[in-house]
């Protein structure tokens, strides 16, 4: 498919989750990305497609890969972008965060991107402004542009998705990376495993189409990938384990537990990684892991969603 | 002498086993009879032909915010939208600022009440002083400066020996001991019902077993004190069954059911919308099932709107950092006659014994019947009428309800109050 087909196809204004995409949106911002990628190792890195558009990045959560991440990428497409950051929730600092929204809607953005702890804060405001939308991450419940950066990423190194096994490691009960990332794969056709202490693994989520297992030993033969999630100490209330030496002895990726994957199996992190906890350095820059891909392809995969959100806002625009 | 008669509507009234079509002669206030006739050639006549004809509605435990949050709802505002929504008698929360947890706060309840000159209203002392769950409050002079009831409102007493006190204390006050059934330490930081919904948004879940187990406690503690608990807003299937065995036993629980509760799921809070958010959540149709059965084999005892009025600034936030509860008192009959008898789950009778003669009961009040001699509160309603919900015309203060813009069926006409018309029916749209 070319670029004008694909852009014309997708219909979406805002980009809030992978559960409302279908398996062929989701090709669609890969085949995107791919291009942008192809481009830029072409040497074009800057493109003009969204020249004389504002981005508007909203993060109310601490955030910096993510927010330097969708920086570098509306610049990368000619557009100017607003930067605002607030920690800690809206309501520590006087203002909601519906009127810090609407004060940055008022600078004219066509595009805002927004990181909230708080689920369904990107919804809130899909509904509320007259901009296209981007989540970049909302509490516990969906990051899209960190699983679609996942899901390019394996698909670079070891081709379509279908049939494949992936296993997402770790604190699945508070992670919005596990949770796109099994909308993700699960439309593509591959075969998910969660895998983490009872704790943090909702016994339910087996309703989302995925595997539970407790041992990470005992699927590590069986996996072409392993998505190594973030201990979120900062989401839990109270301890669901007793240490953390018990959690890198259980689920932590080391050299031993690496050597017994297959030998093309990949291994994914999104990051910040704590090195010693989910993962030993010696992991982390070893031939498995494609850590850094990820960042890179980050970089145009969300560019291809700022994008395709932009064409889909100029149809509509033209069809009204 | 002044005589009302309201003519050839279908009269229910379950306190005295009647349901059957006739004139209702009220005299000075009071009800004489059905069909009985005037002596007076002047009287107001009402006519009533395809209506309801039923004692008027009670509520246990509505918020109405004063004092301290005049900003949500007023006891003038909240008793007005009583009266749209055919309640006649409510008995009020104490969660206020300051607290209703001693005899001056009461009085005050009373007052506004009086002042407001719309339905009756009650005051509901606190448990404990502040509600803190620690130390009773002055519950004797509670009682005798008019609280009808105890309670801590939203707050569950988590303090095993303090319950049991209460419950003691309260009963030798002639009170009964309302109770949120959950265990805090299970629902803290909760914003719905924790099943596959939750994990799929990601909101951290509020477990049906945080309410299995302190229902399961406050019966056993029921049994052991003698005392009397009713358990406010009941959501889960275990509770019921739980409800249903003690009753057999002989316990002194009753249990009441957020209409709400019975319409929508745990499915809703899919869309993010903070007037979803309740307390106790919204559950699986399994659960409402199970309300739905115990409402009509007599297991739960009483309908309340569980009024919950939040000012927009309040509720227009973030979903998990959102208060939880939403206004009830001008939708509550429309959706419980819509889905209890409409939906032929339970009759006309079952339905006025729910929404207003147990609840009567349960508060010791002379309200909730059209026998001889009781004071003329009275609700007419069609049952047929389709309208559709307003929010923006609710009475109420507060605007925060999931069912703005939905067409139900069942309509609140005319309601009185000690035999007087308060005209209710300009508010619901």
């Amino acid at each position: 498919m070319d670029g004008d087909s694909r852009a014309s196809n997708w219909k979406h204004r805002h980009l809030l989750g992978l559960e409302s995409l279908s398996a062929e949106d989701i090709v669609a911002v890969l085949d995107q990305a791919a291009e942008f990628k192809r481009l830029a190792e072409q040497g074009e890195r800057k493109l003009t497609a969204l020249a004389g558009q504002t981005v508007a990045n909203l993060f109310f959560e601490p955030s910096t890969r993510t927010r330097t991440s969708f920086s570098l990428a509306a610049k990368r497409l000619s557009a100017d972008t607003i930067e605002f950051s607030a920690s800690g929730s809206s309501l520590s600092k006087g203002e909601t965060y519906l009127d810090t929204a609407r004060t940055i809607e008022a600078l004219g953005p066509s595009m805002v991107v927004v990181r909230h702890s708080s689920p369904g804060a990107p919804h809130m405001l899909s509904r509320q402004l007259d901009v296209g939308v981007l989540n970049a991450g909302d509490g516990t419940h969906e990051h899209p542009t960190q699983a679609l950066l996942d899901l390019f990423t394996i698909r670079e190194h070891r081709g379509d998705l279908a049939g494949k096994t992936v296993a997402l490691v770790g604190d699945i009960r508070h992670s919005r990376v596990a949770r796109s990332n099994i909308w993700g794969l699960r439309k593509l056709g591959a075969r998910v495993i969660v895998c983490g202490p009872a704790t943090l693994v909702p016994r339910n989520i087996t309703e989302m189409g995925v595997e539970i297992s407790y041992s990470l030993d005992r699927v590590l033969g069986e996996v072409d990938c392993v998505n190594l999630l973030r201990v979120q100490f900062e989401r839990q209330r109270g301890a669901f384990f007793p240490s953390i030496a018990e959690y890198a002895h259980l689920f932590g990726m080391n050299g031993d537990r690496q050597r017994r994957m297959k030998d093309d199996a990949l291994i994914l992190a999104p990051g910040p990684i704590n090195r010693g906890v989910e993962l030993t350095p010696e992991v982390a820059d070893g031939s498995k892991s494609v850590i850094l891909d990820q960042v890179t392809n980050g970089l145009v995969i969300r560019m291809a969603c700022l994008y395709l959100l932009d064409r889909a806002a100029a149809n509509a625009e033209a069809n009204a | 002498m002044s005589e009302l008669v309201i003519r050839g509507g279908r009269v229910v009234d379950p306190a005295n086993g009647v349901d059957r079509v006739g004139d209702l002669l009220v005299r000075d206030g009071v009800v004489v009879g059905v069909d009985v006739a005037t002596q007076s050639p002047n009287a107001q006549i009402v006519e009533a032909g395809g209506r309801i004809v039923c004692p008027g509605f009670v509520d246990v435990g509505s918020a109405f915010r004063e004092p301290g949050f005049e900003e949500d709802e007023t006891i003038a505002t909240g008793t007005a939208a009583a009266l749209a929504g055919g309640f006649t008698t409510v008995a009020v929360s104490p969660e206020t600022s300051p607290v209703v947890d001693n005899g001056a706060s009461a009085e005050f309840v009373l007052l506004q009440g009086e002042r407001a000159g719309n339905c009756r209203v009650h005051p509901i002392g606190a448990v404990t002083k502040g509600i803190a769950g620690e130390e009773l409050a002055e519950l004797a002079q509670l009682a005798d400066r008019g609280a009808v009831a105890f309670s801590d409102g939203k707050r569950p007493i988590a303090n095993a020996e303090v319950f049991r006190r209460a419950l003691e204390y309260a009963d030798m006050c002639g009170r009964p001991v309302l109770h949120h059934p959950q265990v805090p330490e299970l629902v803290a930081g909760g914003v719905m019902h924790e099943g596959v919904h939750s994990t799929l948004i990601g909101l951290r879940g509020m477990p049906a077993a945080a309410e299995d187990v302190m229902v399961g406690r406050d019966v056993a503690l029921a049994e052991l004190t003698g005392g009397r608990v009713h358990l406010t807003c009941v959501s889960t299937k275990n509770a019921v069954e739980q409800i249903r065995r003690a009753k057999a036993a002989g316990v002194r629980v009753t249990a009441g059911v957020a209409v709400h509760q019975l319409v929508l799921f745990d499915d809703s809070l899919q869309s993010f919308d903070v007037n979803c958010k309740v307390d106790p959540p919204l559950r699986t149709r399994e659960h409402v099932e199970a309300l739905v059965e115990g409402l009509a084999d007599g297991t739960l005892d009483v309908l309340c709107s569980d009024h919950r009025p939040h000012a927009s600034e309040k509720k227009d936030i973030e979903l998990d950092l959102a208060p939880f509860g939403i206004v009830g008192l001008e939708t509550a009959f429309a959706l419980a006659s819509q889905t209890l008898v409409t939906g032929g789950r339970v009759d006309w009778p079952t339905l006025v014994r729910l929404l207003s003669t147990n609840p009567a009961k349960l508060l010791g009040l002379p309200a909730g019947t059209l026998s001889p001699g009781a004071p003329a509160d009275v609700t007419i309603v069609d049952p047929n009428a389709e309208w559709t919900i307003d929010a923006s015309a609710f009475r109420s203060s507060s605007h925060n309800t999931p069912f703005d813009g939905w067409t139900v069926t069942g309509r609140v006409e005319r309601v009185f109050v000690g035999g007087k018309s308060k005209d209710a029916a300009t508010s619901n749209g």
